[in-house]
């Protein structure tokens, strides 16, 4: 068990992390969402003892992690890629971080085995490729067995063989009671994964909420009515008590599945459609538009499509 | 060196059990005993760790980057080689060393080589920044402190060791080579200084290294800051014409490195300044200063 409390880590005047508090439960994945430089990795930096946080307390197990003295066997961490010296063999990385904290050798060549790199243990680290370097960073989470396991976006520079793989292991780390913990800047990547999410942006806590509540609440689907006699065609939705929004360039929006029930009524009033299409909000868009407020780096691109059911500019306009 | 592990059992955790499969040590999800927390628990034993598994940690990896047999080699190289080559000129030219003792030809192969041993020291700290590994010691180890311990108690003995031994060789050859030249034999205090007291300099001056190695952060700065400490002072030292700053630059002299290195061989550049056993204490005072800070400032820092 991860617990935050009112975590804040300020760089001079920049925040990178204010107030964050909630609590990451064992048993789960926990999925770790946020944009670009939301601050994702100083959290995960803070909860390894790495930095120190300027206000707030992060606790794991009641420990701070500077207490643990065996901390490998308590919680294993994938930070960035190649945290390591390129010069050493990945046996010998993964032997020194195992003696440092009394594990033997052993359970080297045993996680070795695990994330499949035994062929090139003898092989110097720089060598790698992005997804051995991911597999070996993965290696030394595992190494002491531990009850909590934190991924730094663990699915990068993976092949879909090794995504699928990495997915299967945090289900069956989580299944055995222990407490996953797993950053990521994709949703839906989360949505296969994740049983729990936390949402951050601009170092604020946006969403501390379950996986299907999330679902639920956010994958609205629609309907998207296009037609010249726009006018006529809301009063005729309006009477039949159906509820239809204007979203711009003369398209309603109507909630709910119901592309069937438009198209007969439109038909029954003679009126001319130019669209009728069911449409899903993905969770990539809900996600989007969670933290669109809170987007760190905008592509300021003439070519990239708007966030639908956001007016282009919205958060220029008022800043 | 071995490190201090208890034989563990074979029986591994198996990891591509599926969702459920227990292990036997341990009920998926249940709670460890008197434990608030509930969660995993791992049927590897947990060893309480102290200072010495820290260090056979830090002697595994001094031991498996090339660049530590790299400037090591180099250093036996010069040491030993530059010491044969001005045992025989000396030897050939038959000159007189009118009862200097022998050993001081160590001088002049110690004075290069000590730049391989100040990059090794740099290098033991300040590269694991380079590559980000300091992230990962530092996760697997919170003591800071305990982590700039051992990489300063595995760096010193390797840099004491490897100097004694080469200097050992040298000076043994020398007196050998020399002993027609009016060479005087030298004492048993001259052996301690020539030898070990050398190689304790030698290793203090890495060990000073590998401290401003952590301070500093980055090896390429940090070895020029100490190569900068070591050729200095003497190169400022030679253009202080001015009689008004006659003082200083005796001062400079006299405390700069090479020539406190050649105080251990009774061959001083100077008359007055350091003499005896002085350097080592000057650079042991340094070291432990240095040493402290570059504690206070590890524990402050964020990594």
């Amino acid at each position: 068990m991860i617990e935050l409390e009112g975590l804040t880590k300020r760089y001079g005047e920049k925040v990178a992390v204010n107030n964050l508090s909630f609590t990451v439960r064992p048993g789960i994945v926990t999925g770790f969402l946020g944009p670009n430089g939301a601050g994702k990795s100083t959290t995960m930096r803070m909860i390894l003892g790495l930095d120190h946080p300027t206000a707030g307390s992060v606790r794991i197990d009641g420990k701070h992690y500077h207490q643990l003295k065996e901390p490998l066997t308590y919680i294993g961490a994938l930070l960035e890629a190649k945290a390591w010296h390129g010069g050493r063999t990945a046996y010998n990385h993964l032997l020194c971080l195992a003696q440092s904290n009394g594990i033997a050798r052993s359970r080297v060549r045993e996680v070795l085995e695990t994330v499949g790199l035994t062929a090139v243990a003898r092989k110097k680290t720089k060598g790698f490729s992005m997804g051995m370097g991911q597999r070996l960073g993965i290696a030394a989470a595992l190494l002491g067995d531990p009850r909590i396991l934190m991924f730094d976006e663990p699915v990068n520079g993976l092949d879909p063989e090794g995504i699928h793989w990495i997915r299967t292991l945090m289900k069956s780390l989580a299944a055995q009671g222990r407490t996953v913990f797993v950053s990521s800047h994709l949703m839906s990547e989360m949505a296969l994964t994740a049983e729990h999410l936390v949402v951050i942006g601009q170092g604020r806590l946006l969403a501390d909420t379950s996986m299907a509540d999330f679902i639920a609440r956010n994958s609205r689907s629609y309907v998207r009515v296009r037609s010249p006699q726009r006018e006529r065609m809301l009063d005729v939705l309006h009477q039949a008590g159906i509820v239809a929004v204007e979203s711009g360039d003369g398209v309603l929006e109507v909630d709910g599945g119901k592309a069937e029930l438009v198209g007969e009524l439109a038909a029954r009033h003679g009126l001319t459609l130019h669209e009728l299409s069911p449409q899903q909000a993905s969770l990539e868009e809900a996600f989007m538009q969670l933290t669109a407020e809170s987007v760190e780096y905008h592509a300021h691109s003439e070519t990239s499509p708007p966030p639908p059911q956001q007016q282009w500019g919205d958060g220029w306009k008022r800043g | 060196m071995s490190s201090p592990q208890p034989q563990m059992p074979q029986a591994a955790p198996s990891w591509e059990a599926a969702p459920g499969a227990a292990h036997p040590a341990s009920g998926a999800a249940h709670p460890a005993p008197g434990s608030p927390y509930p969660g995993y628990t791992s049927p590897i034993p947990v060893v309480r760790t102290h200072l010495g598994h820290a260090i056979a940690s830090e002697w595994t990896k001094i031991r498996s980057v090339r660049s530590t047999m790299w400037t090591l080699g180099v250093f036996v190289l010069l040491v030993v080689g530059i010491g044969l080559l001005t045992g025989v000129v000396v030897s050939s030219s038959s000159s007189d060393l009118a009862g200097e003792n022998a050993l001081s030809l160590g001088f002049f192969g110690l004075l290069l080589g000590s730049m391989c041993i100040i990059t090794l020291g740099v290098l033991t700290t300040a590269s694991e920044y380079g590559t980000g590994m300091i992230r990962t010691t530092m996760v697997a180890c919170p003591s800071r402190g305990r982590v700039l311990a051992a990489k300063a108690i595995v760096f010193f003995l390797v840099a004491f060791v490897v100097t004694l031994v080469s200097s050992s060789v040298v000076a043994f050859l020398h007196v050998a080579m020399l002993a027609d030249n009016g060479a005087k034999d030298p004492t048993g205090g001259e052996w301690l200084k020539g030898t070990v007291g050398i190689a304790l300099y030698i290793a203090l001056l890495g060990l000073l290294s590998l401290v401003v190695g952590s301070i500093i952060r980055h090896s390429a700065g940090a070895i020029t800051i100490m190569i900068g400490t070591v050729l200095a002072p003497l190169v400022i030292a030679l253009f202080m014409f001015s009689e008004s700053l006659e003082a200083v630059r005796d001062a400079l002299f006299e405390y700069s490195i090479p020539n406190q290195l050649s105080v251990f061989y009774a061959n001083s550049l100077s008359q007055s300044g350091p003499s005896g056993w002085d350097p080592l204490w000057i650079i042991l005072g340094v070291t432990a200063v240095a040493f402290g800070g570059a504690f206070a400032l590890l524990e402050k820092r964020d990594v």
